[in-house]
């Protein structure tokens, strides 16, 4: 036995982490609705979610029971094979998608079975080119989806967000280029490390002030890949029902709205990767008393949650508050104890936070714009946006000649 | 390692398929999507024998194979479409006379 | 059996099998997904034996653009289940050995040739981007420009074909 783990201890850790990355990720899922729905509300000065458990926080608990326990029809005259596919094809597909993020620069502090453990399921050499592959593939879930319901307004939203999903694809890819002339090359590791030839300028040395056009483009692109507000028309409920998923009920409504999350996520990280370097630290690498931040935020933020906790109405707020504070204190005192893990640890904090500040803009931007016509978001998409991709495309091709390539 | 011959033969047996859907299927758009399945048949052959030599060339050549038939696509179906329209059919039986 | 040849074995049947079921499918959406997952399986094939930019643009490209494009034009003509027709049953009776005959007769000279017989040796990526994009700009040049020119005709001819006819 312990020799078939070590003899194929590659497929074996692969697998753990497959397992592990997927549970986190429906988790972070979960609580995304549940922060999307309390920041909206906190932005129309109401409160949001805050019976079920403590704070709301067990709220996606809820969701997910009634998901799995709802009543799942199957319209008449739907066909079959199509109507079961696009759902799966959609989650499949989005969380794929996180197969190619590296989470982390530096391997576990110890090794498994003799093998170095990456933070990372796979670093391909492609990997933007894989990630824009999923994306293309990701228009069949919706149109299928639309199609196959059988009905009018299913197929008008499907229709309508396949061909916004192909023509901000375009835009997408072009935006990105500018980043891949940078970095030289398509791997993700790379490109971060591309950000990191000037350890001492901290936050002046990402990508996203050379490229700026080109992370305007790109995020704009890439809100309207994943079907969110201001481009959610394909989902409208005062226009379209509910578009592409109207026909669609507990189980497979839920795997469309796990996909859509996941891929708010994917975006997340990739703005942060490509963008805003990712893992590396915004203050200069020389300022080594910053490595401490991890703890400085996570203590205060542990003994605001015990004293919150304390004088919370509920009984089982009492007792579950105080017990999380103390668990998020206790980590943050590891890391003052522990110096090996406070160092393993920067690159994923750092990486993590910058994904929380574009969820945050991403809740931001549904909590108040309004949704583009669907004639103004054609226009704006091949008209304004392309263009404008391009253009940063021969403009940082022509720098990158002039000046030499670093 | 997997040898040449291999994929060879595979091309051969997904380029058979798609001669065998060309002559069978009815419907117009089938038959079309048959010969992108040739065309990807043969993308498989170019590749393989790009990966025996080694050279590169092989793998610019399916490049254009891929955008040529992207090109030959569009203008297929806009032909589709409007023998569609105007015969309100998509079987190719139908269009066996210039007259409508 | 090495797990490269495991890969392409079941890589190979995933393409057969969508080929098979592109033929054998009556309704054209179903046709169009078998043919997707040829392209995601050859793709695979594309990844196995190191040609990694080849697979991504074969996706993006062909299943991404061509295929959405298929479905598409499936959904607006609202093609339905293929009807039965009238031909004639001995064609389909001596057409279909006739075809696996063809298929085989390719398939035997393609393994006899003594050219494809030597085992391709794996050494790491076969040729990145970089090699590939140096030569489709310096020896490709010109079919690179022509290509251009042709997708340009293209969407001029599709654009044309496709508006209506002013009355």
């Amino acid at each position: 036995m312990n020799a078939f783990l070590v003899a194929n201890a590659t497929i074996i850790i692969d697998l753990i982490k497959i397992a592990l990355l997927l549970f986190i990720v429906l988790t972070v899922n979960a609580y995304l609705t549940w922060f999307e729905r309390k920041v909206v509300a906190h932005m129309q000065s109401r409160w949001g979610p805050h019976r079920v458990g403590p704070h709301g926080l067990l709220q996606p608990l809820a969701d997910g029971a009634k998901f799995l326990l709802k009543e799942d029809p199957t319209p008449a005259g739907v066909d079959k094979v199509t109507y079961f596919l696009a759902p799966l094809m959609t989650l499949a597909l989005a969380l794929t998608s996180l197969a190619i993020i590296p989470f982390g620069p530096d391997p576990l502090p110890w090794t498994i079975w003799g093998h170095e453990v990456y933070l990372g399921i796979a670093n391909l050499n492609i990997g933007i080119l894989a990630l824009f592959a999923i994306t293309a593939l990701s228009v069949y879930g919706v149109a299928l989806a639309g199609w196959s319901s059988n009905s009018k307004y299913p197929l008008l939203g499907g229709l309508r967000s396949s061909a916004q999903m192909v023509s901000y694809e375009l835009a997408l890819t072009m935006s990105v280029v500018g980043v891949l002339l940078m970095a030289g090359s398509f791997n993700l590791r790379d490109i971060i490390g591309a950000q990191a030839h000037h350890p001492e300028l901290g936050i002046l040395g990402w990508n996203v002030w050379p490229q700026i056009l080109g992370f305007f483009c790109f995020f704009v692109a890439a809100v309207a890949e994943t079907n969110r507000v201001p481009f959610d028309l394909p989902e409208a409920e005062s226009e379209l029902v509910a578009g592409f998923h109207t026909e669609y009920a507990s189980f497979k409504f839920a795997m469309f709205f796990i996909a859509e999350y996941t891929s708010m996520i994917t975006v997340s990280c990739l703005c942060t990767i490509m963008f805003f370097g990712g893992w590396l630290s915004p203050f200069p690498a020389s300022w080594t008393f910053t490595h401490y931040l991890p703890s400085v935020i996570l203590i205060p933020f542990g003994l605001w949650v015990i004293w919150d906790g304390i004088r919370y109405e509920t009984i089982f707020g009492r007792l579950v508050l105080p017990g999380v504070g103390t668990a998020i204190t206790a980590i943050g005192a590891a890391l003052i104890v522990f110096p090996a893990l406070n160092e393993f640890i920067q690159g994923p904090f750092w990486l993590l936070s910058k994904i929380l500040v574009f969820l945050f803009v991403y809740v931001w931007m549904r909590g108040t714009l309004p949704r583009f016509r669907y004639d103004q978001l054609m226009s704006f998409g091949w008209k304004l946006l392309l263009p404008v991709s391009i253009v940063n495309v021969v403009f940082t091709a022509f720098v990158i000649l002039v000046r030499g390539v670093k | 390692m997997v040898p040449t011959n291999y994929y060879l033969i595979l091309s051969a047996i997904l380029f058979g398929l798609g001669v065998t859907a060309f002559v069978f299927k009815r419907n117009v758009i089938t038959i079309f999507m048959s010969i992108e399945l040739m065309l990807n048949a043969v993308n498989l052959a170019f590749v393989a024998f790009s990966q025996a030599r080694h050279q590169s060339d092989g793998q610019v050549f399916v490049l254009f194979v891929i955008v040529v038939a992207a090109a030959e696509a569009a203008v297929g179906l806009g032909i589709i479409i409007l023998t569609a329209r105007n015969r309100q059919s998509l079987n190719v039986e139908r269009v066996d006379l210039l007259k409508l | 059996m090495t797990p490269q040849l495991a890969i392409f074995f079941v890589l190979a049947m995933l393409a057969v099998l969508g080929a098979a079921s592109l033929i054998f499918q009556k309704h054209p959406i179903h046709s169009a997904l078998s043919l997707i997952v040829v392209m995601v399986a050859l793709a695979g094939l594309y990844l196995l034996m190191g040609a990694e930019f080849v697979a991504a643009v074969q996706i993006i490209v062909y299943g991404g653009a061509i295929m959405v494009l298929f479905v598409f034009v499936i959904m607006l003509l609202n093609a339905g289940a293929e009807e039965h027709t009238n031909a004639s049953k001995l064609a389909g009776i001596a057409g279909i050995p006739l075809a696996v005959a063809l298929l085989g007769f390719l398939a035997v000279v393609v393994a006899r040739s003594s050219e494809g017989a030597q085992v391709s040796v794996q050494s790491g990526a076969l040729a990145n981007t970089k090699e590939i994009s140096t030569m489709l700009f310096k020896e490709f040049v010109y079919p690179f420009e022509l290509t251009s020119f042709l997708i340009l005709v293209a969407i001029l001819g599709a654009i044309v074909l496709a508006q209506r006819e002013k009355s």
